[in-house]
């Protein structure tokens, strides 16, 4: 009896999370919206109460937490219609605003759109009951430290990918994120990093101190993984016996396409009936096709832009081998986006994934040599991809959210007890 | 009286070498690797024989000398033989020398180590010959005891054995197969009359093997004076430990105490009076069969399944081990020693084994003893050598056209 009390108790008095986004299904363009909502999903399940906050008003409605929009939700926030993509860097934003042909209602860059939602966090948190604050990426991580100060609350910060990724070097590096990352990750009680290899990153060279930083990998669910239809419009291509290989993520330097491409070139010399799919979008797009007709294979590297729902589920199950050749990594739900539907990976030594999986094909990303021997055996071995295939998606059916929120959950509990 | 019989298996495979597809009709040399990895079998050579085989050797050649009464047996592969003569000349020397002092039985076996038997007897028996053949050459003698490659024993090799006029034949004293039976015991292997079987006695033996430095083990840490306690418990007429040779040295380090506890271990058994020790063929004329033992289907010494799938149980393994006999009437036509001989090292069962991907995702790196990165690596080194192989055959027979 006395269990039975103890246990409505408890449940009566579900931990909640103040959480600060920046995107969430169906609003995202990559993998952080993605990783939003497995997680707040998973966390739902374990007990947790969510407040998933997002800085402007989107149409989003999903059943694993309750939606707060900074702006609406905070005090007199002004509707912000925004093309803030949490990939951008400072400058290729400008670019796309300028093209856009900027009007009024948008921030006057990317750091405004920040601070704005930095400003307004104070004052919502203020206005909500909870126990934790957490936040995800630079771009929310000032409205989580804003929060922290007007509450005193315990703030986590995740960390999904850090400026030396998305530069792809030191040379790169923006000093105003990788001042408000430094200051979200010491102002946090604790950081969570998506890998080993990112955990290295913030220790190295945001002189985090290594135990206040905790590794959650990121995971996959039904939820989070693409589903649609069978192969129909590559069906003709692969009945004419060619094999497809696949990229498919942001064309940026980060990702690696000239690494993919100058590997297709060395497979083609071998074998002809390859076809090279380069799936999404980025400022390296062009660059990559000229690269194509440089090398001379473009009739073989195909440019198919930004897939989303039954189109890239399409993709992935039409693709003989799917290649994520990145050069940083923080980690890569793709590749186990790809495991999950059967279709074999080849993905790089350098990404957080390569922690995880084993039944994968692995490779430095600028070895590629060995990226197109590996392409080649996979296209020519049908054991090879049977087995990979197999393992590959029961393997990718065990990493999963509820696993990432079993550890976030342990973090959390660990916070909330010490206060 | 009962007895204690050791057999000791020492085998080293040719490790393919990271042969990528553009080597493919540009490089013969499949098991050259010169890295500091484990993929270089000279280098693995060297060091096994200075960490294992030469102290191990040296130890029991002591233990040889200090108590007459004891015996013990070898198998080797002939390409670890090969590999020794060539890099450790010192180990051979060292194994003469045991051998020589006839207390020391050596088996039979493939000379390439091979699942032959399952996928070409004639190829298998060419394969004992050649065994046999080294065997006489280094150590002048004639093996009377077989063991097949991991063990690997079924109803049909026993006839094969007893026909080709073996004594006996060794196998897993695998619990299925035993039912309430000890593996303490001589058998007769199921339709077989005058040829005996071997069964080994897997808990003694893997207490030594694998768990004698572990230190979850309730029994860590084992001595001579308590493994003497078990041996004077098991019931039966023969204890047969079975196990890899760098059990001593390479699988249990120097430092783990196992050479202390194999140099303790005569004496102790020697205490009561109650135990000697005998090689297999000393066994099976000592002692009576008690039963016969029936094995259908293949048993071999490997995890908890006992059976070939660690070599042949994921698509790739199936293919890369058709794919290499299948090869058989081409390469035997073109009459060609170099090709005949790496077709043969390609058939050595370690190469399967690499391409296992039962636990490779258990996170256990004890549970996937390879130098490759992982299954499909070795299973990619393996095919590219393989179409390089085909290729050489290929041109070989339009020479002769």
């Amino acid at each position: 009896m006395i269990q039975c009390t103890w246990v409505t108790l408890s449940m009566s008095q579900k931990t909640r999370i103040l959480m600060f986004g920046w995107e969430f299904p169906p609003h995202n363009s990559g993998g952080l919206g993605v990783a939003c909502l497995g997680l707040t999903r998973s966390l739902k399940e374990r007990g947790f109460e969510v407040l998933f906050v997002m800085p402007k008003k989107l149409d989003i409605q999903t059943p694993y937490a309750r939606m707060l929009f900074a702006d609406i939700d905070g005090v007199d926030g002004v509707v912000i219609n925004s093309v803030l993509s949490p990939y951008l860097n400072s400058l290729s934003y400008e670019k796309i605003r300028g093209r856009n042909g900027s009007t009024s209602i948008y921030g006057p860059d990317l750091f405004s759109e920040v601070e704005r939602y930095r400003a307004l966090a104070s004052d919502l948190a203020q206005k909500e009951q909870f126990d934790v604050i957490y936040a995800h990426d630079w771009l929310s991580f000032g409205a989580g430290i804003e929060a922290k100060r007007a509450t005193g609350k315990p703030l986590i910060v995740h960390v999904h990918a850090t400026e030396y990724d998305r530069s792809g070097g030191e040379s790169g590096i923006n000093p105003h994120v990788y001042g408000i990352e430094k200051q979200g990750m010491e102002e946090a009680d604790c950081v969570i990093a998506v890998s080993e290899f990112t955990k290295n990153i913030i220790v190295r060279s945001y002189g985090i101190p290594a135990e206040k930083v905790r590794v959650v990998h990121n995971g996959i669910d039904e939820t989070t993984a693409p589903s649609g239809s069978g192969v129909q419009r590559m069906r003709a291509l692969k009945q004419a016996g060619n094999k497809i290989v696949l990229f498919l993520g942001r064309i940026t330097l980060q990702k690696g396409p000239d690494y993919f491409i100058r590997a297709a070139k060395r497979v083609l010399e071998k074998n002809k009936n390859v076809f090279f799919v380069i799936s999404g979008s980025g400022d390296m797009e062009g660059n990559m096709m000229r690269l194509a007709v440089a090398l001379g294979i473009s009739d073989k590297v195909l440019f198919s832009g930004f897939l989303t729902g039954n189109d890239r589920h399409e993709m992935y199950t039409a693709a003989d081998l799917f290649v994520m050749p990145s050069v940083s990594e923080p980690f890569g739900i793709t590749p186990l986006e790809s495991m999950r539907l059967g279709t074999p990976v080849l993905i790089s030594k350098q990404s957080g994934v390569s922690e995880v999986v084993h039944h994968a094909l692995k490779v430095d990303f600028w070895d590629v040599d060995d990226m197109a021997a590996k392409m080649l055996a996979v296209v020519g071995l049908p054991a090879l991809s049977q087995t990979l295939s197999e393992n590959g998606r029961s393997e990718a059916e065990h990493i999963t959210w509820a696993q990432a929120a079993t550890k976030i959950d342990s973090i959390v509990s660990g916070l909330v007890q010490k206060v | 009286m009962k007895s204690v019989c050791f057999y000791f298996q020492v085998h080293q495979p040719y490790r393919v070498k990271q042969y990528r597809v553009f080597d493919i009709g540009n490089d013969g040399e499949y098991f050259n690797d010169r890295s500091e990895t484990s993929l270089n079998n000279r280098r693995i050579l060297e060091k096994v024989a200075q960490k294992s085989y030469i102290p191990a050797t040296k130890l029991l050649l002591a233990l040889l000398q200090k108590h007459p009464e004891m015996r013990i047996s070898f198998s080797f592969s002939g390409i670890a033989l090969e590999q020794l003569e060539r890099y450790s000349p010192e180990a051979i020397d060292l194994f003469k020398r045991v051998v020589d002092t006839g207390r020391a039985e050596v088996l039979a076996e493939t000379y390439y180590h091979s699942l032959s038997f399952f996928y070409s007897v004639p190829e298998f028996e060419r394969q004992v010959a050649k065994h046999r053949e080294v065997i006489r050459r280094l150590f002048g003698v004639w093996p009377r005891v077989f063991r097949n490659t991991e063990l690997s024993y079924r109803n049909d090799l026993a006839s094969w054995a007893e026909n080709a006029g073996y004594a006996g034949v060794i196998a897993e004293g695998w619990d299925p197969i035993l039912g309430w039976r000890s593996p303490n015991y001589v058998y007769t292997p199921k339709g077989a009359s005058n040829i005996r079987l071997l069964l080994k006695n897997y808990r003694l033996s893997d207490d030594v093997a694998f768990r004698f430095s572990s230190r979850d083990w309730a029994q860590w840490p084992l001595t001579a004076e308590k493994f003497n306690t078990w041996l004077h418990e098991a019931e039966g007429d023969t204890v047969n430990l079975f196990m890899d040779y760098e059990t001593f040295g390479e699988h249990q380090w120097e430092d783990t105490g196992i050479f202390n506890f194999l140099e303790k271990l005569p004496e102790e058994v020697y205490k009561s009076g109650q135990i000697n020790f005998k090689t297999p063929s000393e066994v099976i004329q000592s002692y009576d069969s008690r039963d016969e033992v029936d094995v259908p289907d293949t048993l071999t010494w490997a995890d908890t399944d006992r059976d070939l799938t660690a070599w042949t149980g994921n698509p790739m393994q199936k293919a890369a081990i058709d794919a290499i006999y299948s090869l058989e009437d081409q390469i035997l036509q073109a009459n060609d020693g170099r090709l005949l001989e790496d077709w043969r090292k390609l058939q050595t069962s370690d190469h399967f084994y690499y391409m296992c991907t039962k636990w490779f995702a258990d996170g256990d790196v004890h549970a996937y003893f390879s130098p490759y990165e992982s299954p499909y690596d070795a299973y990619i080194a393996y095919m590219n050598a393989l179409s390089d192989l085909r290729l050489r055959v290929q041109k070989g027979a339009k020479g002769r056209v």
